[in-house]
């Protein structure tokens, strides 16, 4: 339990398994105002998995928003203790404790007088990193979050989309390494399409970096798709249920789950199945530039197949044309504008689908790492692919605790103490 | 004798005077800059201090130059000091009212993303509020220059320095021997010196202020 040598070090999680996150316990924790009724949050217990996405959903004044402060203590807890990776951080100084949690809001928070480079340098600077390893690893966070740290490092926030000043918001939450991740309505100011791109975005930078994420959101179907778990709050921050979305979605725990998760829940699990993870790829005939024409054709004829995917030279996906056109170029080119549909296989099975009924061979191409050509996926084998895996194996190891109940926090801190 | 011979015959004089004139507001407002931060920097957090400083600050203004002068001879005496202290005193009601406007204008969710980050109240004040609120400073500073180049004029008109001898020597013997061109000679040369002060503030402002947030 926490004494006076273990607050003394950093914060870490970091772990042989590759998850870099810490796991994160709230016992009993509590939140009141003075002059107001009931607590605004009210004894709350929780674990939150190290390495997991944990989402923490409820309707507006439930006290999601409460929680997640109190645990970099933006908000001090009436009453309850928070430990992060066992150590208790009621007892450590608010700022060094906030530099060692990333913390990202709405908008990304960027201050506007501030280059990127500068406002993703600040924790480092603040924890006095010398100025060459700041400016390394700014431009590795740049990259992590896709932006071309040569173009992007000396711009202002004012010169960015919404969409790019919220991943130099995430970099600048990463900046310091460090193991947990808050993000407050992290996606809520941005277009939907772009909030797509982010969440898609979020969840590869998790698989490499594998950090505890307590995220809120009011956003069921973005609870869905990122979390590992979902928190259903009520008022007062009741827990409602604490479960896989795949379990809130298939057994919603009393009316107001049903409530919350809306209609559809069948389309919305759809979101829950990676392109990856349907085993459903087939292989198709691709061709280069300079392969003969004959030779791709016969090729594709052998396997009966009507089109072919164009690669460019580090095997990206360009084209997607039938043989019939390749004979009358005659040639296999590059250079013909042509929106070939592609989609990553970390990309859900809604996004896949919603591809490949666009697509006029109602099919898709999949791509992996680097936008590699991995394969093809069609309706076909997608939807009988989704009929085997149906109902899911439920299998997603021991049960974490939550609840607002004596029995709960009982539970969590017999486990700290061992 | 007409304006330029008046000028030609007393240039180091006039030269000198300038020089204590443009001295006299230049630190005098640096001196309101510093208090003025500081008292916004104090204020801007509660209501009634906003309040306040807006009050002060626009009644303050009301009240005619030379009462003003007047109260601070009565309680400091007649010197250098009485002349800093009646001109500090204006330049301070604009660039206080100025801090505190600038300060409680940044956005809040821009001090609590600091805050998360782990920022302490100082560093906030420092890195944040006082580079996001510096522009409307510096206006609030540059507006006070100009106000007090003609007050600094008006509190010649009891102690000696600055181009305000001019003036009023010039204006108790109108009709007199180079009367007109002293007063002449003196309003023109505060005018001046006022643009030139100007001009270097707003230099001053694009190299201080950042790039980010330039309008």
């Amino acid at each position: 339990m926490p004494d006076s040598t273990a607050s003394a070090g950093p914060l870490d999680g970091h772990r042989p398994d590759g998850v870099s996150g810490a796991a994160i316990d709230l016992v009993g924790v509590t939140k009141s105002y003075p002059g107001q009724g009931g607590a605004a949050v009210d004894r709350i217990s929780l674990q939150i998995p190290a390495g997991e996405i944990v989402m923490l959903v409820g309707p507006s004044g439930c006290g999601k928003t409460t929680t997640l402060k109190m645990i970099n203590r933006l908000i001090e807890p009436t009453s309850g203790t928070i430990t992060i990776d066992g150590r208790d951080v009621l007892s450590l100084d608010g700022d060094e404790l906030r530099r060692q949690i990333g913390y990202v809001i709405q908008a990304g928070g960027l201050f506007p007088h501030m280059s990127v480079a500068t406002n993703v340098g600040i924790v480092p600077g603040m924890l006095r990193w010398e100025k060459k390893r700041i400016a390394e690893r700014t431009d590795e966070l740049l990259e992590l979050v896709g932006l071309d740290p040569a173009k992007y490092r000396d711009r202002y926030p004012g010169e960015l989309s919404g969409g790019q000043q919220q991943r130099v918001g995430v970099a600048r939450a990463l900046a310091a390494d460090p193991p947990v991740l808050l993000m407050d309505e992290p996606f809520g100011a941005v277009d939907p399409i772009t909030r797509q791109r982010l969440q898609d975005e979020l969840l590869r930078i998790q698989d490499e970096l594998r950090k505890t994420i307590v995220c809120v959101t009011h956003d069921f179907d973005e609870a869905v798709k990122l979390g590992d778990r979902i928190v259903v709050l009520g008022e007062g921050a009741r827990v409602v249920q604490y479960d896989t979305p795949a379990q809130v979605l298939a057994h919603p725990a009393d009316p107001f789950v049903e409530d919350f998760v809306g209609s559809g829940a069948a389309l919305k699990a759809l979101t829950l199945t990676r392109v990856g993870e349907l085993e459903a790829l087939q292989e198709t005939t691709t061709a280069r530039v300079g392969d003969a024409v004959a030779d791709v054709v016969a090729r594709a004829r052998a396997v009966g197949d009507a089109a072919a995917v164009v690669l460019d030279d580090r095997g990206r996906p360009q084209r997607w044309p039938w043989l019939r056109q390749l004979q009358a170029e005659g040639d296999v080119v590059l250079d013909r504008v042509e929106d070939v549909l592609s989609v990553d296989r970390r990309a859900t099975l809604n996004a896949a689908l919603d591809a490949m009924l666009g697509s006029r061979y109602g099919g898709v191409v999949v791509t992996g790492k680097n936008d590699v050509y991995e394969g093809v996926l069609f309706l076909q084998t997608a939807i009988d692919a989704v009929a085997t895996t149906r109902g899911g194996s439920g299998d997603d190891g021991p049960v974490p605790v939550a609840g607002n109940d004596e029995d709960a926090a009982r539970a969590l801190a017999g486990e700290g103490a061992s | 004798m007409d304006l330029w011979d008046f000028v030609a015959e007393r240039r180091e004089q006039i030269a000198f005077q300038a020089f204590q004139h443009v001295s006299l507001v230049v630190q005098s407002v640096l001196l309101a800059t510093a208090l003025g931060v500081a008292l916004g920097v104090v204020c801007h957090r509660r209501a009634w201090a906003r309040g306040l400083a807006a009050t002060v600050s626009s009644v303050g203004l009301t009240l005619p130059a030379l009462a003003v002068i007047a109260v601070v001879y009565g309680a400091t005496g007649q010197g250098v000091t009485a002349a800093v202290s009646a001109v500090t005193l204006y330049a301070l009601l604009v660039i206080w009212r100025n801090a505190v406007v600038g300060l409680s204008g940044v956005d809040g969710q821009l001090l609590e993303a600091a805050r998360g980050l782990g920022m302490g109240a100082t560093r906030r004040l420092l890195r944040v509020q006082l580079p996001l609120a510096w522009p409307v400073i510096l206006s609030g500073v540059r507006v006070s220059t100009q106000m007090v180049m003609g007050i600094a004029a008006i509190a010649a008109y009891v102690t000696g320095p600055g181009l305000g001898g001019l003036i009023f020597t010039g204006l108790t013997r109108l009709g007199g021997a180079g009367a007109l061109e002293s007063a002449l000679t003196g309003t023109v040369l505060v005018v001046l010196l006022a643009l030139v002060l100007d001009l270097l503030l707003v230099l001053l402002g694009r190299a201080t202020t950042s790039r980010g947030i330039r309008a």
